[in-house]
Formats: C-alpha cells, structure tokens, sequence
C-alpha cells in the first residue's frame, strides 16, 4: 500500500525481536508533518528501539516504516534525511564545536567553507557562537545538548529524532530546554520525534503522545486526551497521579455508567467504550477533581478520614482513608483555598467528585 | 578506632625485597651502560671516561657488519611495525565493532596466542613452515616472520583503545550522512590514533630486538643487530658490543616511553 506523502513517518506494524525476545510488538503509528510527536513509556518498553528502527541502526524484524510515502526500512542510515540527537550527545571529540556541526554537512557534499558558514549561523541560532572553537569537552552539560541540537539541525532533516535529549540537565536547565525545543521546533518547521519517560515533560512539549509499554501501544492522542480521557488502566496510571476504585457495573447508557462499590455504595461515572453492564473494572479519578467537606454534597460523596496534609509548593495534597476503599490523594490549589477546605488528619470528612470527573477504564 | 593497615608496605621485607628484584633486573643494565664509556681496552677495568667504544662502532673493524645489520634490522622493524599494525587494526575493528559474531572468543585466542607460545617453538615452527613451502631464508623471511610475530603486540594497545570508545560516535557519523568507510576514517581513526601509534612502536620495539626468531629464519649471511651482536659476543666480549647495546637500549627506552605517554593520551573526552 503507497504512503501518504504528507504524512513524516508512518510505522505499520513494526515488530522488533532480539533473539527469542520481542522488544516492539505490533507497533504502527502516524507522525505528521510539522508535529511534535512524543514516545512516551517506562524504561526497558522500547522507546529507542523504535527510534533506532526509523534512524537504521536498527533493523526492523518485521513491517514497514515510511519516511512521506517512501520506504527506508532497508536504506542504511547514511541514506535516510532523518538526523539524530543521542541521548549522550555523541559529539566528537576530537573535532572543534564548528566542525561538529559542519560534519552533516560536509558529508552532504558542502565545501568546507560553505558548511562551516552555515555551521556558524546553526551555532547562533542555539547561541554557543562563542564557543565555536573550543572541544566539545570544554562545555558544559546543557551546553553539549544545544551543540548536538545544531548539529543535527544543521543539514535541514526531514525529521529530527531526540532520545532523552534532557535527561542529563538539571530541572531548571530542563525547563528552559523545553522551551527552547519547543521553539526551535516551530521555527524550523521540522518533524520532532521526541522520546521520554517523564511525563510532564511529554505533557508540556508535544503536540501528540504515543503512550507505549512493554513494547506495545497503549494510547495515542493530544496531551489533553490523554491526561483527560486514558484509554487503559496503565495510561490513567503513568499519566499524572490518580486514584482507583475497584467498581461492579450496573449499568451502561450514552457514555455514562451507573455502578457500586464492593460494599454497595452507589457512582455515576464516565464509561469507554468495550465495558458493559456486569464487568468489574476500575475506576479513575484525578486528586485534583476532588474536594472535601464535612457533610456529603453530592451523590458521589465517600466517607473517609483524613490522614495527612503534605505541602507541595502550589497545593497541598491531602491522604484521606476511605471508609469503602483504599487511600485517596485530594489535591487542593493554594489559590483554590478560598471555596475548598483542608481538614486536620483525624477528621472524618467526605471527599466528593466534581461532576463526570470519575472515569472508568478497561484493565 | 583502632584503624588496620592493610598497606603492602608495612609487610615485613618489603623493602629488602623489592630491592633484590631492581638490583637483578636493572644492574647489567646499569653496569653494561657505564662500561660502554670506559677507554679501557679490557671490559673489566675502569681507566676513565671516553667515547672511543661508539666511534669504533661506527669506524671499526666492526662497522661494516653493524652497519649492515643496522640497516635490516631498522627496514625490517619498519616495514613489519607498519604491516603489522595495519593488520592489527582491521582484526580489532572486526573483534570489536563485528557484533556478536560466532568463535570470536576462538579469534581472540588465535591472535593473542603467540604471546604465550615459548618463542622457540614459534621459531622451529616458522622455520619448518618456510622450509615446506620452499620459501629460500634470507631478507624476506625474516621480514615475513617478524610482520606475523608483531601482530598480537600491536594488536593489544589499538583494542585496548577500541573498546574505549562508544560506537554511538560512529552512528551519529553515519547518521549524518558518512558512508561506513567515511565514519572509519573521519571519526574512528582519529579516536583510535593514539592506540595505534601505541601498537606500531611496540611492535617496532619487538622486531627491532628479536633474536630468537630471527636467529632460526635469517639466511646464511643476512644479519640483524642482535644477531650480529650474538656473532661477535662468541668471539669473545669486546667494549664496542657495550657501545652498540647501549644504544639499542636507549631506542627501546625512547620508544616504549612515547608509546605510554601516547597510549595515555585521551582524545575521547
Ligand atoms: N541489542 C539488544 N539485545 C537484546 N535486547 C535488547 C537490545 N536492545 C534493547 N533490548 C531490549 O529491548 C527492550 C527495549 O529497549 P529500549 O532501549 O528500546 O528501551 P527504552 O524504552 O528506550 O528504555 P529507557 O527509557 O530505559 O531508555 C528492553 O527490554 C531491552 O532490554
Ligand atoms: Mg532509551
């Protein structure tokens, strides 16, 4: 089946074995052209691998991979215009920081001088041109990153591939990072592949996320999507933080499910599609679509008492003990304190969920 | 807290030990080296400080024969360092870089076995070797022989050096559009450069001082320094042989201090 041209990278059902062990199962993914698209998943679910895969440096055991509607699955890397920034730089050694960026370049068939030109320009652009002439181990850490940054943005790829490209920076330094991939991303007009396992990184960054675990595809969507509608137990999981509530469904209409608690306290939750009248599931809910009082408000209001507040900066999160369950997180925002109440550990309080904020998941 | 010391120099004779050890290995060295200056005829006694030993070396009776052998041993030393570490190269980069393939603990073995085979052994059997292939004995020989001897020397340093450097250097080559042989050359070279110097001065080392080897292949007539030292010694040890060792020693000395001082040198950092 031809490609669509438009689209940067198409994976259609890429399996990648070692040996007897499968390390991508299945895997098929469309990344648009223009699109930050991150791979997001816990170590060891083959995030590399498949970064790797789209790269060459790695062969693809079985399926395609389409780089706008062209195979490169058997093209070495050489030949493929996708150019990489390594989780370790790789920066060369023994080359000045000019001649790193030239490099790409230079193998294109640009003349020394023509590629040092441009390599000066790319050196502007992450503002290092001071650095120019100096090794690449007489940079700092974040300094590194932003020259392999140049240097693979330097012969104009057609996708960029980042393995954890900030995992080594310190938070602050990450922040900034962030930012200013975000901006070169849209500036340059070229396809991000970004790989991480930090969450909130892949939440603040990408215009799409690809939520995988060991080796599988749990969910693609919009970060809103998925922090707001996860598909599966281990999305609503990874994703931010949330508590689950082992739920018997009673029943199923337009979207919404009735069901109870092991002990028969009845909720109304949203449902997903897949999950029927009778089936026991969990249900998720975010601490922060939580709030308390001392007398029930809504249908959905559980008994518990509150067992500890803990200080986090911009809200205080509070463990509360459910009478008919197990330890809730109630997140309540320092700005949100004027209509939301905290109570003293010991107190016996409901915690109440904002209307459709209970969602329920397939296991 | 009482604190154990656990140091090796606090063991008893230690010291006297360690002594013994120096006083055997470096005092010939020491007293062939100081010799080597004396203007007396006789090796024995000391009548003051000269050159004479070196100029006879160079304009004696003798120096026909040494210049000669100078002259094989110096091309041969060359020419096998330079072959032999260019082979040693291509098998590190196979050993190194070729993956996980099968009998690479076999290769392994293979190349860095002569290291542990008596040297006689490994004479006999080149000698037995040449003589079956009827490879008549003379230049080439030796030559053949020492290029095969010196590749597990200079192997060694250069996949010593090999295994230090990341092969996410030559990916990102090639993912920048290098071609395999780009990447070896622009980037894997460079990086190795200081393993490979490393490995050619020691296999020049070991050529240039090899006796044993040599002694069986060589000709009739064809000399190298030690076996041209050999010959005169068995007519009975004049100072000129302190002369010329001395100066061997010196090279020796020079060459396996460049070879440290390069092979420490690091260029991936
Ligand atoms: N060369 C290899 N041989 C065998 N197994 C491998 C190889 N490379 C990777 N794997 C396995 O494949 C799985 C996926 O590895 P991968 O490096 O893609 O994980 P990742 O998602 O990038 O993890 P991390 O976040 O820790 O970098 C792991 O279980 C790993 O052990
Ligand atoms: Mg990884």
């Amino acid at each position: 089946m031809p490609g669509n041209k438009t689209d940067a990278i198409d994976v259609r059902n890429a399996v990648k074995r070692y040996g007897d062990f499968t390390a991508l199962k299945r895997i098929s993914l469309t990344i648009k052209d223009n699109e930050f698209f991150t791979l997001l998943g816990p170590s060891g679910c083959g995030k590399t691998t498949l970064l790797r895969m789209i790269a060459g440096f790695e062969d693809v055991t079985e399926g395609e991979i389409l780089l706008y509607g062209d195979e490169i699955e058997s093209l070495p890397p050489h030949l493929r215009p996708v150019n990489t920034v390594f989780q370790n730089y790789a920066l060369f050694p023994h080359m000045t920081i000019l001649d790193n960026v030239a490099f790409g370049l230079e193998m294109r068939g640009k003349t020394k001088a023509a590629a040092r030109k441009r390599a000066g320009e790319m050196l502007e652009l992450v503002q290092l041109s001071q650095f120019a002439a100096r090794k690449p181990s007489q940079l700092s850490g974040g300094q590194q990153q932003r020259v392999a940054l140049a240097r693979a943005l330097a012969p104009q790829p057609k996708v960029l591939l980042l393995d954890e490209p900030l995992s080594a920076l310190d938070l602050k330094l990450r922040k900034a990072m962030q930012l200013e991939l975000k901006h070169l991303q849209r500036e340059t007009g070229i396809t991000f592949i970004f790989v991480t396992h930090d969450q909130e990184e892949a939440l603040t960054m990408s215009d799409r996320i690809a939520v995988m675990s060991a080796g599988k595809m749990q969910q693609l969507g919009s970060p809103t999507e998925i922090y707001e509608r996860p598909r599966n137990m281990f999305v609503a999981d990874f994703i931010g933080e949330t508590n689950l509530l082992e739920v018997s469904v009673d029943e199923v209409r337009n979207g919404r499910a009735v069901c109870h608690l092991g002990g028969g306290h009845a909720l109304t939750c949203n449902s997903v599609e897949g999950i029927g009248e009778g089936a026991k599931v969990h249900m998720s809910v975010r601490p922060e679509r939580l709030f308390m009082s001392d007398v029930p408000v809504e249908a959905e209001s559980l008994k518990g008492r509150v067992a500890e507040n803990i200080f986090v900066g911009t809200d205080i999160s509070t463990l509360v003990d459910l009478a008919e369950g197990p330890q809730f997180i109630v997140r309540t925002s320092n700005s949100d304190r004027g209509n939301k109440r905290i109570f003293e550990p010991g107190s016996e309080i409901f915690v109440n969920m904002e209307l459709g904020a209970g969602r329920l998941l397939m296991d | 807290m009482a604190h154990v010391n656990e140091n090796i120099k606090s063991y008893r004779g230690f010291r006297s030990i360690t002594l013994l050890c120096l006083v055997v290995l470096y005092a010939p060295l020491v007293i062939v080296t100081i010799y080597s200056f004396n203007a007396s005829q006789s090796i024995t006694n000391w009548e003051g400080i000269s050159l004479r030993w070196y100029a006879d070396v160079f304009t004696g009776p003798e120096s026909e024969k040494f210049k000669v052998a100078a002259f094989n041993s110096f091309t041969i030393a060359i020419i096998a360092a330079t072959a032999s570490t260019a082979i040693a190269t291509l098998a590190a980069t196979a050993m190194v870089r070729g993956g996980n393939f099968k009998l690479r603990t076999v290769s392994f073995g293979l190349i860095s076995l002569p290291l542990m085979v008596p040297e006689i052994v490994t004479a006999v059997a080149t000698l037995i070797f040449f003589n079956a292939i009827g490879f008549t004995r003379g230049y080439m020989t030796i030559l053949v022989a020492h290029i095969a001897f010196c590749i597990p020397f200079a192997y060694l340093p250069i996949s010593a050096r090999m295994q230090g450097i990341e092969d996410s250097f030559e990916q990102a080559a090639m993912d920048l559009y290098a071609t395999r042989r780009q990447a070896f050359t622009r980037i894997l070279m460079p990086l190795m450069a200081p393993g490979i110097i490393s490995g050619f001065l020691l296999a020049f080392i070991v050529s240039l001082d090899d006796f044993i080897i040599t002694n069986f292949v060589k000709g009739a007539g064809v000399e190298t320094l030690p076996t041209a030292i050999f010959g005169s010694v068995k007519q009975g040890i004049k100072p000129n042989i302190m002369a010329i060792s001395t100066m061997l020693l010196s090279i020796s000395i020079v060459m396996v201090t460049i070879s440290y001082f390069v092979s420490k040198s690091d260029n991936t950092k």
